[in-house]
């Protein structure tokens, strides 16, 4: 019962996997009484993180850990937490201030056969190395003709934070999500997080791996087979997170939170909603997403980035160009204003989206926040 | 105002040391063996007590303002008996004959520029020889080399055979990068050649990234005989641009095995050094970030070879990172769709008549190395090369539709690996994306 409890409090959001791939996805009221939760064992997406990148580093000495502050002072975000200790300052690097500096450094010493994980203190950070992401990691090995491959992973905290303005809170999925060459990462739950972030790095390719800051204190249940220090989750592959018929939602990263929250008011209603954990945004799952949009021949998207080309969009274009003849309904996206963060929490809050526009995207109403109506 | 800033182009920086002018047309073809060198690498702390008893012909910001301690040294043992050369004969041939190999390769690039044979920016290295051979000719295999979009010749002193550098500047499947690259984007895996860059800057940090490997391949790796060593060459434009200033903080702050070659042509296409930097002086951004800075002539192989040999070395025994200001010229425009107004014709003809490739020739027969025959046997040689590369290059197929969409990732069937090193979700389509061809 305390699990219950701690999520609860803890954790404004549903978990996401508590059953596992093993049981039944029926998806009980949110206050019913749980007897299995007591069996999982719950982990923080933090904690997930660390272990992941623990266990990698370990399993491969030529993965190191670079970026500000992610040795003495443990990460910014505490994410690297005790891996200086374990594994001494050569690898795990501090860094000066300087991104375009050593994320150029970390694609420099992926030419020429380690394994960097360069982090930044925030993805918005990465515009100041932005060219080493996109020209000197992603394009390489095209331009080399395959004889160049960049074995790198970008990861930090992505999207909107709080109160922090414009600067400081924006999602990069679709930026990113848009450049051939490149994987692009999004996780939501612990399990997510660990079996990403070990594919990511294992991965010969270059990955962003885009995590959220507002879910490192998240507990989410794991499995036993999650905390196995082989496990890693296939990039390219979406997780439906919950089944449903009538309508599909799909999302990434916190967002999934959201959509499953959504999902349960609606299953009050009578309305069975689909949830789908995008987790990789590129490669995009289509057909995970088409053959749910086939079955319930509605979709709602729902991403914090800005909603012109964005992800949703992208999925939009998917599913008109291959399932068209499904949709009984015009798409709805759901999307971050079209605006930059503004600070004041009020404004802020309505320039996410939130659990009532899911909610009215879901049943029909205008849910998009992009409508130049709502401004 | 106009006529103010129009004397921007004479304005003497302001001496910090004595030896500090512009740059000085009138400077003769520098020897060897002649000049006053004065001692630089190794010590930062004597680099700013700079020759202030230097000869009034070197009162100015001569064309070397310091030079290696080899130099010296070599010097001072030539008032013995023996003739005391700075390369042997062997040496001498190789040198010209990578030099040769360069000029022609760029002269005949222009042809087929004009021909229509090649395409978009084409960045010539005519004049600027003596550099790429005195630095890259003393590398092993091993060491890696990190160019800009002027790449051609870094690639052919590396090793790259002429035929795939011509190859892929026709944009033919049989180029070093079977034409996916082009002439900005040249790399080979085989010689360690880790790109071409087109961004002013961008290959600073990918150098020190591969620096670093290095020294974590033999410190954290064991790897007890990784002693590799990276050069990263760039320009003088570059040297305004962050990220130089954030790799030779980190390389000297890391002690990595790099040297930083400033290719200092004076010119960013049509930005003069001394318009676009307040201290025009490279060399001494080396001592600000606790590194050796040295300044040598970069129209002079042999200078820049001995240079070359100590910041190499230092890098190969662990002591850390150089930076070598190399005062060059390119003989044509920025590239060959520059039409070239800016440059002053007296400016061109000087640096025209101090051509790497004629001095080191002057040297080698004022000091009996070589014969004109072995010389013009080498020039043959480089013909038919060129020839042979510019047949080869056209007689090759372009690359096949199919090649389009391959190499995006390296990892060919996608979806990641998983823990038996296998792939996790196999999907042999995923790599060609989702766009119809």
């Amino acid at each position: 019962m305390l699990g219950i409890i701690r999520q609860k409090v803890g954790c404004r959001c549903t978990p996401a996997s508590i059953l596992g791939q093993s049981l039944p996805r029926t998806w009980p009221a949110l206050s019913a009484p749980r007897s299995f939760s007591s069996a999982a064992k719950q982990m923080t997406v933090r904690d997930a993180l660390n272990s992941a990148l623990d266990e990698e580093m370990s399993a491969d000495p030529k993965v190191f850990l670079m970026g500000e502050e992610v040795g003495e002072y443990q990460g910014a975000y505490k994410i690297s937490k005790g891996l200086l200790d374990k594994y001494g300052p050569e690898r795990v690097r501090d860094t000066p201030i300087t991104e375009a500096g050593f994320t150029g450094i970390g694609v420099g010493a992926a030419y020429y056969g380690l394994r960097p994980v360069v982090e930044f203190m925030t993805f918005n950070f990465s515009m100041q190395a932005i060219d080493h992401i996109i020209n000197s990691a992603a394009k390489s090995n095209y331009m080399s003709a395959g004889q160049i491959s960049v074995p790198i992973v970008f990861r930090g905290p992505n999207g909107a934070a709080a109160g922090v303005g414009a600067q400081h809170s924006q999602c990069y999925a679709a930026w990113y999500g848009s450049c051939p060459g490149l994987k692009v990462l999004a996780p939501y739950s612990s399990e997510d997080a660990r079996g990403l972030l070990k594919a990511a790095i294992r991965d010969p390719d270059p990955v962003v791996f885009l995590e959220n800051e507002l879910l490192y204190g998240e507990s989410f249940p794991v499995s036993d087979e999650v905390l196995d220090s082989s496990y890693c989750l296939p990039i390219g592959k979406a997780k439906i997170e919950r089944e449903g018929k009538d309508v599909t939602i799909t999302a990434f990263s916190k967002m999934v939170g959201y959509a499953l929250q959504a999902a349960e008011i609606l299953s009050k209603e009578g309305i069975s909603a689909e949830v789908i954990n995008l987790r990789s945004i590129r490669p995009l799952d289509r057909q995970t997403i088409n053959a749910s949009v086939r079955k319930t021949n509605r979709l709602v998207t729902v991403e914090e980035g800005y909603p012109q080309h964005g992800v949703g969009a992208e999925i939009c274009a998917s599913v008109v160009e291959e399932s068209f003849g499904y949709l009984d309904a015009p798409v709805e996206r759901i999307a971050g204003a079209d605006v930059p963060m503004p600070y004041a929490a009020n404004l802020e809050r309505m320039a996410v989206p939130q659990n009532s526009n899911v909610l009215s995207a879901s049943v029909g109403e205008p849910g998009n926040l992009m409508c130049p109506e709502y401004f | 105002m106009a006529s103010a800033f129009s004397t921007i182009k004479i304005i003497q920086p302001l001496s910090f040391t004595t030896t500090t002018t512009t740059r000085s047309p009138e400077k003769s073809l520098f020897d060897p063996l002649k000049t006053n060198p004065n001692s630089f690498l190794g010590s930062t702390h004597k680099l700013r007590l700079l020759s202030s008893k230097s000869s009034p012909s070197q009162n100015r910001r001569s064309s070397v303002s310091a030079v290696s301690e080899v130099v010296k040294e070599k010097k001072l043992k030539s008032n013995s008996s023996l003739p005391n050369l700075l390369i042997t004969k062997e040496e001498g041939l190789q040198l010209y004959e990578d030099m040769v190999l360069g000029r022609a390769f760029e002269d005949m690039c222009a042809q087929m520029y004009y021909r229509g044979k090649m395409f978009g920016f084409v960045h010539l290295y005519n004049g600027q020889e003596a550099v790429s051979t005195g630095f890259i000719k003393l590398l092993k295999k091993e060491d890696s080399v990190v160019s800009t979009y002027r790449d051609h010749v870094h690639a052919l002193s590396k090793g790259v055979p002429a035929r795939e550098v011509m190859s892929e500047l026709f944009g033919k499947a049989t180029g070093c990068c079977r034409g996916q690259g082009g002439s900005m984007h040249m790399f080979s895996k085989e010689h360690n050649l880790l790109g071409g860059f087109a961004f002013i800057g961008e290959g600073i940090p990918v150098a020190t990234g591969a620096a670093f490997t290095s020294k974590y391949k033999r410190e954290v790796l064991k790897e007890a005989d990784c002693d590799h060593v990276t050069l990263a060459f760039f320009g003088d434009g570059t040297c305004n641009n962050g990220q130089f200033f954030e790799c030779l903080n980190m390389a000297a702050l890391w002690k990595l095995p790099i040297v930083f070659v400033v290719e200092n042509n004076l010119w960013a296409i049509g930005m003069s050094h001394l318009r676009a930097t307040s201290d025009p002086e490279i060399w001494k951004k080396g001592p600000a970030f606790g590194m050796p800075g040295v300044h040598v002539d970069g129209m002079d192989v042999l200078k820049v070879r001995e240079v070359a040999k100590e910041a190499i070395g230092r890098a190969r025994r662990g002591e850390g990172p150089t930076l070598v200001e190399c005062e060059t010229y390119r003989f044509r425009g920025h590239s060959l769709a520059d039409p070239d107004e800016l440059r002053n014709p007296d400016e061109k003809a000087h640096y025209g008549a101090r051509d790497p490739i004629k001095a080191l020739k002057k040297y080698m027969f004022d000091n009996n190395l070589v014969t004109e025959v072995e010389l013009k046997a080498i020039e043959k040689k480089i013909d038919e090369v060129i020839e042979d590369s510019v047949e080869f290059a056209d007689a090759s197929p372009q690359p096949p539709r199919s090649q389009l969409l391959e190499n995006v990732f390296a990892d060919p069937k996608g979806f990641g690996i998983g823990p038996d090193g296998k792939y996790r979700c196999e999907d042999p389509k995923f790599t060609q994306g989702t766009a119809h061809v």
